[in-house]
């Protein structure tokens, strides 16, 4: 394969988990974590970039140390390499951003039980070279921070009436509780599944449209 | 006494796992196609429950106040080999049972309510009583949001429904209005 062709290809892995592959639109993973922190669209990043320095930095571990897995013990030594990354994302965002991390609370060391993770060591990493399961990693990373931030920043504009803590409509404004309590993070990303099927749906009539035109 | 009925019931319905903390939503979802599997999973859970905060416990208690940065590696070690340990307890005891759960069965040590339990009983610093019951409400809660899903996943198929939220969205829907009613349970025991 000559370089260009290799740019090309993982050009394609990287927009395939923000588009096509979105491990939470279209895969439905990785929910447990996701559903439980969106209330805020702080968190939501603060959770989004936690997942991301795990999911990069285990598949890139799990990508160099391929050949070395025995089989049989495969998912034990995955879990192990996510668990040690996750340790060490919990210590530093409680370094770095204490305040978050007392929000987030448990839900940080959840990450490692986050089956988005273990599934793309599984299904990808333990099969391509690094360099490719490094972007196919960054790609799901960023697939899935911004699927959680826009569940966040539509739970607290419904919840808060603000985003990132700013007011949006002004004191008049009466939030709509329900959005940041648990039903609200299930209803909302029900309510978001139901557009995405219903602009898909929309194209395939369009499309087949223009097509009888043509 | 009381402190145990409340621990159990504070589990189970008030913060259930699933509907209030969104933990084990992916056998939630993926498993209540059908209302046996449903019940079975949530019973081999439950089991896994028991011993993984059985082993939480006596890790916290004896190991890991020597070294608290291994809480996490530690713990699903423990409960990876729980998983592994019943599942050849009951290939080798129920074969029958065995082929029904299928797949189910290793899935458990990915279900984040298992490590949530252990993670939860560590952080509130339930001795060994105390987590042994906590474990029970917390599977019994796992168990009925299970069933009760699966019962309305059952009817739900039948029910002439838009073909534009079926799927995902309308399970998610219902997830939400089942965790709306369990909202109802709040004011059971006052303020937590």
């Amino acid at each position: 394969m000559s370089r260009s062709e290799a740019d090309i290809k993982a050009y394609d892995e990287f927009i395939k988990g923000i588009w096509k592959e979105n491990p939470v639109f279209v895969q439905v993973l990785g929910m447990c974590p996701m559903l439980a922190v969106t209330n805020t669209a702080v968190n939501a990043i603060a959770m989004g970039a936690a997942t991301a320095f795990v999911l990069i930095g285990s598949s890139f571990l799990v990508s160099l140390l391929r050949r070395f897995i025995p089989k049989e013990v495969r998912i034990s030594t995955y879990i192990v390499i996510i668990a040690t990354f996750v340790t060490a994302a919990d210590f530093l965002l409680q370094a770095i951003v204490p305040a978050i991390h007392k929000e987030l609370g448990a839900f940080i060391a959840l990450i490692v039980v986050n089956c988005l993770i273990l599934g793309r060591q599984e299904a990808f990493a333990s099969k391509h070279s690094v360099r490719f399961a490094v972007v196919d990693a960054a790609g799901m990373s960023v697939g899935f921070t911004i699927a959680l931030f826009l569940l966040g920043a539509a739970r607290e504009i419904l919840g808060f009436g603000t985003l990132f803590g700013q007011s949006l409509f002004g004191p008049s404004f009466e939030p709509w509780v329900v959005m940041i309590l648990p039903p609200g993070g299930f209803i909302m990303l029900g309510m978001l599944l139901l557009a995405g099927n219903a602009w898909k749906q929309r194209r395939l009539r369009t499309g087949n449209r223009v097509r009888k035109v043509a | 006494m009381a402190d145990l009925v409340w621990i159990f019931f504070g589990a189970a319905l008030v913060n259930n796992f699933t509907l209030s903390y969104f933990l084990g939503l992916c056998p939630f979802f993926g498993v209540s196609g059908r209302l046996d599997v449903a019940f079975r999973l949530g019973l081999a859970s439950t089991f896994v429950m028991l011993i993984a905060s059985f082993g939480a416990w006596g890790l916290e208690k004896y190991v890991l106040v020597h070294a608290p940065y291994l809480r996490l590696i530690s713990f699903i070690v423990v409960i990876a080999s729980t998983v592994q340990f019943v599942e050849m307890a009951i290939k080798k005891l129920s074969p029958a049972l065995f082929r029904a759960m299928g797949i189910f069965l290793p899935l458990i040590t990915t279900n984040c309510a298992i490590l949530g339990l252990a993670l939860f009983q560590t952080q509130r610093g339930y001795g060994l009583i105390q987590g042994q019951v906590f474990a029970l409400g917390a599977g019994g809660g796992f168990t009925l949001a299970l069933v009760l899903m699966a019962g309305i996943r059952v009817e739900a198929e039948l029910s002439d429904v838009p073909a534009i939220i079926r799927g995902t969205a309308l399970n998610l829907i219902i997830a939400g209005i089942l965790s709306l009613a369990f909202m109802g349970f709040a004011g059971l025991f006052g303020e937590v």
